[in-house]
């Protein structure tokens, strides 16, 4: 289980900066500004302790009745995406409900897991899901050149092995990338740089969080 | 660049230099680049031909070609890169494409660049060709 706090961001794109000493750096801009905590879950009410954060503002004619129901209760505004992060219970009074988290929990050159939904490629065939090889487009080949080939055995066993790669739906996906270095951190703007391309669409949400392979090295992991 | 989210511009903008003159492919151009070695840096002056200008703002490149011993050299450079300490225009030359990959076929007179006068070559040529003339695409 991740014990580390983490942010969710929208994915504005990619761009490229430069270090001092002049190494041109890929990244991925993340904007992270106005994550709010909007609900504390604790041991005694949900037997597990946790801050529930609200990103990406939805105007209240929007919301459906829980949801304003929920957001007046708690004296915040109504949200288009909601995330629990598992939290030791000494974080909780760290974060009071209502309270603002921003790029300033992270810091230049540590590393992130990001969590997003890939884009959606639609059905495909199994050279493009799968990497197969297809066939031969020379000596004689006709009319087969993507196919997959055999898919099993003869009379024994008589069926396909479960899990057969092939065709179909690939993409939109929940994939998490991990230990990715942040590059830059623009606190003002509330913007996250991190390194390399992330999943899903521009615009669209990821949550980001502090890596936990270290924080597993270093024994930062437990609630 | 296609880019149009205000952030993202903002970011590249902070990156973006106004002290490289402007030169275009086939214009001779002196580029003092910085080279880290052994932990140290000096400058190397690089002059030749630019046979590839890639525009897009912050992201921009720009390749130089030269022959060194009867070799030809290419080096690239990202525009705004910190490694390129100063970039001088020679020669402004006149050619007919944007990519002169042609030259690599080439050597010796066939290889040579007309020169070109007027336009942006003279203003700069004449002031020690260091004045810093907003880059117009």
């Amino acid at each position: 289980m991740n014990f580390q706090i983490g942010l969710i961001a929208k994915k504005l794109g990619m761009t490229q900066v430069f270090k001092d000493e002049g190494d041109r750096v890929p990244v991925t801009v993340l904007h992270v500004t106005g994550n709010t905590v909007t609900a504390h879950r604790t041991d005694e009410r949900d037997t597990y302790t946790a801050l529930q954060v609200g990103f990406a503002e939805k105007k209240a004619n929007r919301a459906s009745k829980p949801e304003k129901g929920a957001a007046e209760a708690a004296k915040v505004g109504t949200f288009y995406v909601h995330k629990e992060f598992r939290v030791p219970a000494a974080a909780l009074a760290a974060h009071p409900v209502g309270s603002q988290l921003g790029a300033d929990l992270f810091k230049e050159g540590t590393r992130v897991d990001i969590t997003g939904t890939s884009k959606g490629k639609g059905y495909q065939g199994v050279i493009k899901r799968h990497n197969m090889e297809g066939e031969k487009n020379s000596h004689g080949q006709h009319e087969f050149f993507r196919h997959g080939g055999s898919i099993g055995c003869r009379k024994t066993p008589g069926r396909v092995h479960r899990g057969k790669r092939m065709t179909g739906h690939m993409g939109h996906e929940r994939v998490t990338l991990q230990n990715l270095e942040v590059v830059k951190i623009d606190a003002e703007r509330g913007l996250v740089l991190v390194r390399g391309p992330i999943p899903g669409p521009n615009n669209g949400f990821v949550t980001i969080r502090a890596a936990v392979k270290p924080a597993i090295k270093a024994g930062n992991n437990k609630g | 660049m296609s880019n149009s989210n205000p952030l993202i511009e903002a970011i590249e903008a902070s990156y973006k230099r106004s002290d490289v003159p402007e030169f275009r492919p086939g214009d001779t151009i002196r580029v003092h680049a910085k080279i880290s070695e052994g932990g140290k840096d000096r400058i190397q002056v690089f002059q030749g031909v630019c046979i590839h200008r890639k525009r897009g703002g912050a992201r921009g490149s720009f390749t130089v070609r030269k022959i060194s011993h009867g070799v030809g050299v290419e080096r690239v450079w990202a525009v705004n890169s910190p490694r390129v300490v100063k970039v001088e225009l020679v020669s402004r030359g006149k050619v007919r494409k944007a990519k002169l990959y042609y030259l690599r076929n080439l050597s010796g007179n066939a290889a040579r660049i007309r020169a070109r006068l007027g336009g942006y070559a003279n203003e700069l040529l004449t002031s020690g060709s260091e004045s810093s003339e907003p880059q117009g695409d």
